[in-house]
């Protein structure tokens, strides 16, 4: 068998867009090596949920359905994926970088003892050649992310273990239908064989899952600040720039981290990957952990007082000067041409 | 019985704060030129251990962290900050490790300091950024786990209850005890260290700092043996060899490139009145506002 599977969530009877994502690029990689998609959704009330999966290409899908599998817990979700594996071996495992997915993976890699890669920004098919014994791998899974804070690209390969296992975002890659007709198979899951009650430890009290209030990443017109902004105080004007042009705010991780601007608008490699039309840095070094979650902007202005700051390489337009005076003389000019 | 926290924490680059003297004159960062510092979250973790001190009388936190011998400032960083003891964990056969060999060589390390009650870890690391070791910790000393966690609740000999910070809200839980815990960015940051701890602390050294040392620790230790830092390695944990370092990770890295800040063609604008009013012109008229 040895196909490509994915780790599905879901969440109030939807499947979660990161695993949608995951699915269109899955597809991508198993008709390349010419392997089977197969999925799993694992949670409760889970009828007719094929319907929302196989336009996305999954071949096979398992589903596990019970209640005790819903709201999502550690222990039981990773005995009922380890199981799984073991009886289906996939040759790669992909699952959402989620709370729950950064959960649940490194849990099942390590009673598997198998590699996983965190975050990876790309998964592309490769060969290589072991230097030591000569050995050689074909289609190995290059699962390639940024590391040390962004400022360098690993490429990491698990050459011996499988599944070989990787997490990724939501909103890396790209969520396409495969084909609305396209039909697979479903395999229901023998959960009373895997459960027992030593799985559920852990008691769910409380939890209100709330919409994020906070979405950057449907924005069209993002206006981010960074450490150099230099003040909470300062970000005031961000936010005042964005509802003029109907935006929203983001911020990097060193601005998120200095308490200048929640983490809800965390743009980056830790943070949110975003795609808007105008994407205006303010303050912002250009560090690759910010630039991987931003790079795609259709349009940068970067505005810096350090002409050599890296972001202005990745600048439509760069503004060499002071935020303090830059921002309110664009809310200033944005009022008059527009009226 | 003391109720024991055993407290995971690694010594990682700052790479937050990559500053001009950290950049290769080839636009690529100089990794040795940047500090080494506590990991951030690892030193929420330790707030939350401090916390279960301060409201009960038995608790006794132990820090453990694995690297390099110079790892030990981070012990003495939590010795000053309120930790009872701390553990270097170093041994030239654990380098290479990745998460799975890493957390492997810590599952050890937890076990030989048998019976524990709670151990806590920062979510994830600067450096790596995996959020793996915690979890896979967990597996190995088949504990349960609570990640992502945001405060402790409340805590007693048998249970916690944890408030965990997800992606679009907040769960309660509870788990019986001993569990693993991972900390998340949003819990209550690190006190700051405590002047009567750092007097009492400021000479605690490892073994093999005190080899480094000039001067004499033989009676300083004989009358303050709390300031020994021991030191485990592979045949103190009685570790498998195969399962550390290089030959234990099922990762390898097979490239490592240089991020360079690579040049793209823009326009460059003062901050001139003129500049920013054909800038908005611009904008408006390529539909990307308004």
């Amino acid at each position: 068998m040895n196909n490509i599977f994915v780790y599905c969530e879901i969440e109030d009877g939807q499947v979660a867009d990161v695993s949608l994502e995951l699915l269109t690029k899955a597809r991508k990689l198993a008709n390349e090596i010419n392997c089977k998609l197969e999925a799993a959704v694992v949670g409760h009330k889970l009828n007719g949920i094929e319907k929302q999966l196989f336009p996305f290409g999954v071949d096979m899908l398992h589903i596990a359905d019970d209640q005790r599998l819903a709201p999502y817990t550690t222990l039981p979700h990773c005995e009922v994926i380890v199981k799984l594996f073991e009886s289906i071996k996939p040759d790669v495992a992909i699952f959402g970088a989620t709370s729950v997915g950064r959960d649940l993976a490194p849990r099942v890699a390590s009673s598997l003892k198998c590699g996983l890669t965190a975050d990876c920004t790309s998964l592309v098919f490769g060969d290589h050649k072991e230097t030591k014994t000569g050995k050689e791998y074909k289609n190995l899974l290059y699962q390639i992310r940024p590391a040390f804070g962004g400022n360098i690209i690993a490429t990491i390969i698990n050459p011996e273990t499988r599944p070989q296992m990787a997490t990724v975002r939501e909103g890396v890659m790209k969520k396409e239908i495969f084909n609305e007709n396209h039909k697979g198979t479903v395999k229901k899951i023998k959960v009373d064989e895997i459960l027992h009650d030593e799985l559920f430890p852990i008691k769910i009290i409380e939890r209100h899952i709330e919409k994020q209030k906070v979405n950057i990443k449907s924005s069209q017109v993002i206006i981010s600040g960074g450490y150099g902004v230099g003040s909470k105080e300062n970000f005031d004007m961000l936010f005042e720039l964005a509802e003029v042009l109907g935006g929203e705010v983001g911020g990097s991780r060193a601005a998120v981290d200095a308490g200048f601007v929640d983490h809800a608008r965390q743009v980056g490699q830790t943070g949110v990957t975003v795609r808007p039309k105008l994407y205006i840095a303010c303050g912002i070094s250009g560090a690759v952990q910010h630039t991987a979650g931003m790079s795609e902007s259709a349009k940068i202005i970067a505005i810096n007082n350090d002409p050599k700051a890296p972001i202005n390489q990745i600048a439509d337009y760069s503004i060499v000067g002071n935020i303090e005076d830059i921002i309110p003389k664009m809310i200033k000019f944005y009022k008059k041409n527009t009226k | 019985m003391s109720f024991r926290i055993v407290v995971l924490a690694k010594q990682v680059p700052d790479t937050r704060n990559v500053g001009k003297d950290a950049m290769k004159a080839d636009g690529t960062v100089n990794r040795g030129a940047l500090p080494a510092i506590f990991n951030p979250e690892d030193l929420h973790a330790l707030e939350q251990a401090l916390r279960i001190k301060e409201n009960r009388k038995d608790v006794e936190i132990i820090l453990l962290t694995m690297g390099p011998p110079r790892a030990a400032d981070i012990i003495r960083e939590a010795l000053y900050r309120g930790a009872d003891k701390g553990y270097l964990i170093t041994d030239r056969k654990f380098a290479g490790s990745d998460t799975l060999a890493t957390s492997y060589v810590l599952s050890l390390a937890v076990k030989k300091l048998e019976p524990y009650h709670l151990v806590i870890a920062g979510r994830q690391a600067i450096d790596g950024d995996t959020a793996q070791v915690g979890p896979q910790v967990g597996e190995k000393l088949k504990l349960p786990q609570v990640t992502y966690c945001e405060e402790i609740l409340d805590v007693n000999k048998k249970n916690i209850t944890i408030k965990r910070r997800l992606e679009r809200g907040v769960e309660t839980v509870t788990s019986p005890l001993p569990t693993l815990i991972t900390v998340h960015s949003s819990a209550a940051s690190c006190r700051p260290r405590n002047a009567k701890l750092l007097m009492q602390y400021k000479h605690a050294r490892t073994v093999s700092e005190l080899q480094e040392e000039t001067k004499d620790y033989t009676e300083m230790l004989s009358n303050k043996p709390y300031l020994r830092i021991e030191e485990w390695g592979v045949t103190d944990l009685d570790a498998k060899v195969e399962q550390l370092g290089i030959s234990g990770s099922p990762t390898k890295v097979k490239k490592i490139e240089n991020v360079v800040f690579a040049a793209k063609e823009s326009v460059v604008l003062s901050s001139d009145d003129n500049d920013i009013d054909q800038l908005m012109k611009d904008l408006i008229e390529s539909h990307v506002i308004g």
